[in-house]
């Protein structure tokens, strides 16, 4: 295998991570955790593979992963911040609210109970290198500009700071005069975009949806947030860690070194010995999942 | 006499209160769920009195229906309570599906090895007893790091759920399965009969008697929550951990017990599907009863006769789903068990706002008449 296309590869796997790390440290930096991360990407590729379905172009597959997720978002918001619901809780209802609802639609639009018929993509007619033609994706460039981007909002602007200041302590934000609510909503719609982009990247790059295809993806976008420690340039570090397991798990399939089975605990095996404290301690954000 | 109508207002308040509190936030979440899947159906061109009275037939109205609901409600009452009782703690176990698959690999494994001569009654309880120490070691990671270093038991159960089901898969692919399936080999001795054997109108569904196993776990967790010392002090490093480090409890001894007791409870729920339906083990029995259990627990509000009824309640959904399937999709009762859970969730905070907001409004009326006379 050469260098070139593990990297290539490495980064094809690693959009999901960093598009749905990104909505996971936005969310969870202004105190909402961020358990449904999976629920939204799965939303966001139905949601995309309807879009490009209907307007017989990814574009519009993009407008549709938007709104499918804005909609769980909207849920998510409703039950967080007006109704103070546990936000264990109604992250885990979302997944399952998300699993249920694409596969109901999924019948009711295209008939099938596993995938939807093929749908446009990004790219698709650039011959040659597929491997290259796979960078002729927006979505790429945004999974590649999302979480250097959410760093310069969290640590440059005042919407940062606010946010930041939210997700630590917000009785000290509110009596400065930062209005909580409406801050954390302006989080979670961010975190619902960027998840749903990382859902509509799969399908618009596989040119269909499939049945729970995103297979955990969001959990390990979780995991990462948590192993870098809630630090945008870390989770990127993370999410692409994660990825080239992956992509070396893929590559040396034949060799059987290690099973897959073990290679796919390493996200988690690593974010659990990172909550541990064995090496850096990760501290989450002071207010993530108060409701008072 | 007026001062003696408050007191009377008082202790007529607080019974009707606790009934509210109780019944009110199921019963308006069930509600909206029902109008939700109304506007499902017709979205799908069916009638929802069809789909209901189908739903029905499939399950409470013939007898092999109903003896999968209460299968299904066995599961489901093993990781509600084991949501529940970590819940009274202040705990969240996210884990029970590994715990619930750990511990049916167990029983699946002992069972496998246990010489056929074993006496069926020991063999069972020895497997009982590995299918609960499986769930309790899982949980006891999360128990550990929580205890120990404070780290979040949500994320970690998650975490592990991930860990646990692939070492389950790789030992099941890599060494012990039957070639061509994802199942052990069968086992030998521990088997639990099914109810059909007694009752032979549940002829050909799984329901067995690992019910009164789960009925009587219920039971035991109700005496230990409200009658031993250990599960008031439980309780009170549920209700106010800090108070209860002051008033002399060992709140990191108390989070790690409940922790390994949750993880026990949800292993015992794999003897049924090992132990009383199929007699092994086989990858992905779990199939979401662990998640579902969380529904089950909220429903139930975290007392274990409530969970008996909440299981009732989900395994009436998901066995209805099957029922319905030809007319709407069986996810159906999938978006259903979601709005309920999302519902519940939100009630209960608002539930007891308004109930609280009602009674300080009785208070301050009772006192205004009071000074009045």
């Amino acid at each position: 295998m050469s260098a070139l296309s593990f990297v290539l590869q490495t980064i094809r796997i690693a959009i999901p991570y960093l598009l749905a790390a990104a909505g996971g440290v936005m969310s969870e930096r202004v105190g909402i955790i961020a358990l449904g991360l999976e629920g939204l990407m799965l939303s966001g590729a139905f949601g995309a593979a309807l879009g490009s379905y209907y307007g017989h172009s990814a574009w519009f597959g993009l407008l549709g992963a938007l709104a499918a997720g804005l909609v769980l978002t909207s849920v998510l918001a409703v039950a967080t911040l007006r109704f103070r619901a546990n936000q264990v809780v109604v992250g885990v209802a979302l997944n399952l609210l998300a699993v249920g609802a694409t596969r109901f639609f999924l019948r009711l639009v295209f008939d099938s109970a596993s995938n939807s018929p093929r749908v446009a993509g990004f790219g698709g007619d650039v011959s040659g290198n597929a491997m290259l033609a796979s960078f002729a994706n927006p979505v790429v460039w945004i999974g590649i500009v999302a979480l250097p981007a959410l760093s310069w909002l969290l640590y440059r602007t005042p919407f940062g700071l606010r946010a930041r200041a939210v997700g630590e302590k917000p009785e000290a934000a509110a009596s400065l005069g930062v209005a909580v609510v409406p801050l954390r909503l302006k989080g979670l719609l961010i975190a619902g975009s960027l998840a749903s982009f990382g859902g509509a990247y799969l399908a618009l790059d596989q040119h269909q949806f499939s049945d729970s295809m995103t297979a955990g993806r969001g959990f390990i976008a979780l995991a990462a947030v948590i192993f870098g420690r809630w630090e945008p340039m870390r989770v990127a570090v993370a999410c692409i860690l994660f990825a080239g397991a992956e992509t070396l798990q893929i590559q040396l399939q034949g060799a059987q070194l290690i099973p897959s089975q073990f290679v796919e605990m390493i996200p988690y095996v690593l974010t659990i010995i990172a909550l541990a404290g064995v090496v850096g301690r990760s501290v989450a954000p002071a207010a993530l999942g108060k409701t008072e | 006499m007026s001062g003696a109508s408050v007191p009377s207002a008082g202790s007529a308040n607080p019974l009707m209160q606790r009934f509210l509190s109780a019944f009110l936030a199921p019963i308006v979440a069930l509600a909206i769920a029902a109008v939700i899947g109304d506007l499902l159906i017709l979205t799908f061109g069916e009638a929802p009195a069809t789909v209901f009275r189908l739903l029905y037939e499939g399950t409470w109205g013939n007898p092999y229906g109903f003896g999968q609901v209460l299968y299904k409600a066995t599961t489901l009452t093993c990781t509600g309570l084991a949501f529940a009782m970590a819940g009274r703690a202040g705990l969240f176990n996210v884990g029970a599906e590994s715990q619930l698959a750990m511990g049916g690999f167990a029983a699946g494994v002992l069972g496998m090895f246990l010489p056929a001569s074993t006496p069926g009654v020991l063999a069972t309880v020895l497997c009982l007893a590995a299918a609960m120490c499986a769930g309790a070691t899982v949980a006891a990671v999360p128990g550990v790091l929580r205890a120990k270093f404070g780290a979040s038991e949500v994320i970690v159960t998650i975490m592990l759920n991930f860990v646990v089901l692939a070492l389950l898969n790789w030992l099941v692919a890599a060494k012990i399965h039957v070639p061509e399936t994802l199942h052990t080999p069968p086992i030998l001795s521990g088997g639990v009969a099914r109810l059909s054997a007694s009752l032979p109108a549940f002829h050909g569904s799984a329901a067995n008697w690992t019910l009164l196993i789960a009925i009587a776990a219920a039971l035991v967790c109700t005496w230990y929550l409200f009658r031993t010392r250990s599960g008031y002090e439980l309780r009170a490093v549920g209700l106010q951990p800090d108070a209860a480090e002051y008033g002399g409890v060992r709140v990191s001894r108390v989070l790690f017990t409940t922790m390994c007791l949750s993880g026990a409870l949800a292993g015992l729920g794999g003897m049924n599907f090992v132990l009383g339906y199929k007699g092994y083990y086989e990858e992905g029995f779990a199939g979401g009863a662990g998640f579902l259990g969380i529904a089950v627990a909220l429903v139930g509000r975290n007392h274990p006769l409530g969970i008996l009824l909440a299981a009732l309640l989900f395994a009436t959904l998901s066995q209805g789903g099957l029922a319905v399937n030809a007319l709407v999709p069986k996810q159906l009762t999938d978006i259903l068990t979601a709005v309920v859970i999302l519902a519940v969730a939100t009630a209960v905070p608002e539930v007891q706002k308004q109930l609280r907001a009602a009674v300080a409004s009785a208070a301050t009326l009772a006192t205004r008449k009071s000074s009045a006379t």
